[in-house]
């Protein structure tokens, strides 16, 4: 299999980029498109150029480190995939494949298809957690939780991360991202005692760091590795709305 | 150096408890003036960061991937144990101790390895109050289920991401520190060496990934949590960052490594398609449960799955383990595996793979509650392979997956370096040969979370009277130069072969000699070409870039120079160690019909390398089992 990989390069954060194609020959349709990747990057070594520079590590879907726009796409053509699980078999020989990082304020560009993500720690930094220390739990089943309020929680939780909703995003929001951990940790007894201050400050840094409003296109939930809904954002809306009434 | 475990006084189930009555304490306006260094920000790494800073310490914690929250704990799939009891079937602290020690072959000290099992039920109360969204009963109580080498229920879970959901939960604690200012969280930046001045773990060296600047970072004490090493393999269930650098150079610096052979490998994943293959995805162990493993009766046969009668299909677990089945611990379904593969019985276009098989479950169980307990996993099989698992078997393959050896740790897990502590995967502390499915997450937790945070105040207790770690030391600048020097000379080297080529090398003789089935002439054989690797490596690896920007390759070739030398110990260590046990098979060492033949009368310790610069020295820990008598470990 045969395909011309048009990618983007670009030295380093202050420097500017642009895209270059490389025909690259020698792939099989049940090597990962990193692996492709992987495979240009030693053709790349032996004609002694530098490497693109991507993201991953594990490689199986979870860790969310990985995600580059392919053919205009977050994450390529399939819905719910991360990068590292799209396969050559999803490609034609002789197609031409165009390979971007995330493109937004919040997310600057590092060097190639790598960006900064740091932003989304920060969101967390401001209350995506529970003030609990270590060795002050009560039994565990003396909090009981419903079976639909604990999935309902688990789905909201299953966030990976990636970034692939803010590079999607028209207006590159990180409204799904923001509203996934709120809603995890708001739905549940054990987060519900900083349940105003957690949507209220989370919100805040969302705006601080440059992303965009939500104007609900829906565009996110379309990319989602882990399927958040859109309607988790409605839920942090409303949520918002009563922290504010409320305090 | 004489070995000194550290065990307490008293009896088994009062040691933990003498410990900690008896251990220093430090008053909170001292721990302020102290700082630890944590390396890794898995669970044990997040959890000892967060925690330690809790207690008042000042922590700088780091990281090689672009947010701590990547790290590789993140993909434990299918679950935690711990002795509840919830399920009322018999479970208890003492039963969870015995199923680890003797899973592990009898080759982990007693004392740890309860610690382990009492740490496990305070540790579920402990993540349910951080926000983990366990799978739940209607009533709103926690589920378990059950896991291999186990006859009781005592997994915890969430969905098949339960490792994801308590690095979660552990990044969270870490980022609540972070705000409140106790911790420095420096991702993307990658400790390259120890620093150790009269003697103790003073610092570390470090290289800013971004831009390739080395840097020095001083503390009272040095905490490595920095994972598993099982790329060695290449091909591996692991996140294809994940090295061994840290503890290696731990090691090159003093600290001593033990059971470095000791490597679990996998039955679950999926098998290997092509060389140019960067990974194997693993399956969780969890599908064990309600799959059936099977090959066809008939060797080579060509038909498909569901085309072959149930009389013309071997359930091989069920058949030579018939009181675990399916269940039957990993080594043993592993090596029952390979067993079968290369008796002809393999399937899959390369013949590597054997069947996990869902339809009997689905037809008592439903397709609901499949769907349900594990529907990300076939929604994961369906997206790597194409196919859909709810209708024909998954096709799985045996892989390389976690390290049970590591740096040797006393009770208190601290190496034999003073000031150097090492937690979670990257010690040998509670496994012994061979790690009980659902035990990984819980040692990570449990040494970052409870252990450690009781045992370095011991140490640092000692250190309050010392003068303050300063990174203009000359030993800073000795090791900094020793680190700058090594990668000058792997760019220098500009030969004709990449890493990746030389990373396939070492894994094929890796798995070939030294993964599930090991014996003299192999592994003699395999010292030979490892050494001519690494000869090869210094003469012909080619890196292109430079050394001062952010320079995938060369992290790589880094990783990589460190495994060269990691599989030659690991090698010696298999060969030493003539006897089989656990996840170390020594062909030469079986009972006739196949199974482990330990040695206890000449191999009950713990092998403890000292890197004696190069000439690896062996120091033997002796076991000794005061409360349990080992038996020969028997699943049938």
């Amino acid at each position: 299999m045969k395909v011309t990989c048009k990618i983007w390069r670009q030295e380093s954060a202050d420097s500017k980029g642009n895209f270059k194609s490389y025909e690259t020959d020698g792939l099989t349709e049940d090597m990962s498109f990193l692996e492709a990747l992987d495979h240009l990057n030693e053709i790349l070594v032996l004609k002694n150029e530098r490497v693109v520079a991507f993201e991953y590590d594990c490689r199986e879907g979870i860790c969310g480190q990985c995600g580059v726009f392919i053919n205009g796409r977050a994450h390529g053509p399939h819905d719910h995939v991360t990068t590292c699980q799209l396969h050559m078999r999803s490609f034609k020989d002789g197609d031409t494949i165009v390979i971007e990082p995330w493109r937004a304020n919040a997310f600057p560009i590092l060097k190639d298809l790598m960006v900064d993500r740091s932003a989304f720690d920060r969101i967390i930094e401001q209350g995506g957690f529970i003030t609990a220390k270590t060795g002050t739990a009560p039994e565990a089943n003396a909090i009981l939780i419903s079976k639909e309020v604990s999935d309902k929680s688990m789905d909201a939780a299953a966030c990976i991360g990636c970034g692939a909703c803010v590079a999607t995003c028209k207006n590159a929001s990180a409204a799904l991202f923001t509203s996934a951990k709120i809603n995890h940790l708001n739905s549940l007894p054990q987060g519900r005692p900083e349940a105003h201050k957690r949507v209220l400050e989370m919100t805040q840094q969302m705006q601080l760091e440059g992303f965009g409003s939500c104007t609900y296109t829906g565009a996110c939930e379309v990319e989602c590795p882990a399927e958040i809904s859109i309607s988790n954002i409605a839920e942090m809306n409303a949520r918002y709305l009563k922290a504010k009434l409320l305090s | 150096m004489k070995l000194n475990s550290k065990i307490p006084e008293g009896k088994l189930e009062e040691k933990w408890r003498n410990y900690q009555a008896n251990s220093h304490l430090i008053n909170p306006t001292n721990k302020k003036k102290l700082n630890v260094i944590v390396v890794g920000s898995g669970l044990a790494g997040a959890g000892a960061a967060a925690t330690l800073a809790e207690l008042g310490y000042d922590v700088q914690c780091f990281c090689y991937q672009d947010s701590a929250r990547r790290a590789h704990s993140v993909a434990a799939q299918g679950g935690i144990n711990a002795a509840k009891n919830y399920q009322h079937d018999g479970d208890s602290v003492w039963r969870m101790f015995y199923d680890t020690l003797k899973g592990g072959d009898f080759r982990s000290r007693e004392a740890n390895t309860y610690r382990l099992a009492e740490l496990s039920a305070p540790l579920i109360d402990h993540f349910v109050q951080q926000g983990v969204p366990f799978a739940r009963e209607y009533g709103g109580v926690l589920v378990n289920r059950s896991f291999g080498g186990v006859q009781v229920q005592r997994t915890f879970y969430a969905r098949g991401q339960t490792g994801q959901q308590l690095l979660m939960a552990a990044y969270s604690q870490l980022y609540k520190m972070i705000r409140a200012k106790k911790v420095d969280m420096l991702p993307r930046h990658e400790m390259l060496d120890l620093v150790v001045i009269n003697g103790k773990a003073k610092g570390i060296i470090v290289r800013d990934l971004t831009d390739g600047t080395i840097k020095r970072y001083a503390a009272d004490a040095v905490v490595l949590a920095t994972g598993g090493y099982s790329r060695v393999f290449r091909l591996s269930t692991l996140a294809i960052g994940c090295n061994g650098s840290a503890i290696w150079k731990a090691h090159k610096r003093g600290a001593y490594f033990a059971a470095p052979s000791f490597t679990q490998i996998h039955p679950t994943a999926l098998p290997q398609s092509s060389d140019a293959q960067s990974k194997l995805t693993l399956m969780s162990e969890s599908l064990r449960n309600d799959g059936r493993i099977w090959v066809p009766t008939k060797k080579d046969d060509a038909r498909k799955a569901n085309e072959i009668p149930e009389d013309e299909r071997d359930y091989y677990l069920e058949r030579r383990y018939p009181a675990f089945g399916n269940l039957a611990p990993r080594d043993i379904a592993s090596r029952a595996a390979k067993e079968r593969i290369d008796a002809g019985h393999g399937v899959g276009p390369l013949k590597n793979g054997v069947y996990l098989d869902f339809k009997n479950a689905i037809d008592r169980l439903g397709l609901d509650t499949i769907e349900d307990r594990y529907g990300n996993l076939f929604k994961m099989y369906r997206k790597i392979t194409g196919i859909n698992a709810y209708e024909k078997p998954m096709l799985i393959s045996p892989a390389a997956h976690f390290s049970m050896g590591g740096l040797w740790v006393d009770y208190e897990l601290m190496t034999t370096i003073p000031g150097l502590y090492a937690i979670g995967e990257c010690n040998y502390s509670d496994h012994g040969a061979n790690r009980l499915g659902a035990n990984s997450l819980l040692q990570a937790s449990i040494d970052g979370y409870f252990i450690l945070p009781n045992t370095i105040n011991n140490y640092l207790q000692t250190e309050l009277a010392e003068e303050r770690p300063n990174v203009d030391h000359p030993e800073f600048e000795r090791v900094e130069d020793d680190v700058k020097e090594h990668i000058a000379k792997m760019m220098a080297i500009n030969g004709s072969r990449t890493v990746d080529d030389f990373h396939r090398a070492l894994g094929k003789v890796m798995w070939q000699e030294c993964a599930m089935s090991r014996n003299r002439a192999g592994l003699e054989k395999a010292i030979i070409q490892i050494k001519n690797i690494k000869k090869e490596f210094w003469s012909e690896v080619k890196v292109t870039g430079s050394e001062a920007e952010l320079n995938p390759e060369l992290e790589k070739a880094l990783r990589l120079a460190d495994f060269i030398e990691l599989a030659i110990l690991m090698c010696v260590d298999a060969l030493q160690r003539e006897e089989s046990a656990g996840a170390h098979f020594r062909e030469e060492y079986q009972t006739k019909d196949g199974e482990a033949l330990r040695n206890d009368a000449d191999f009950m310790y713990v092998s403890a390398w000292e890197y004696n610069t190069g000439n690896f020295k062996l120091h033997k820990e002796e076991l000794k089992f005061e409360y349990v008598e080992p038996t020969v470990r028997s699943y049938k």
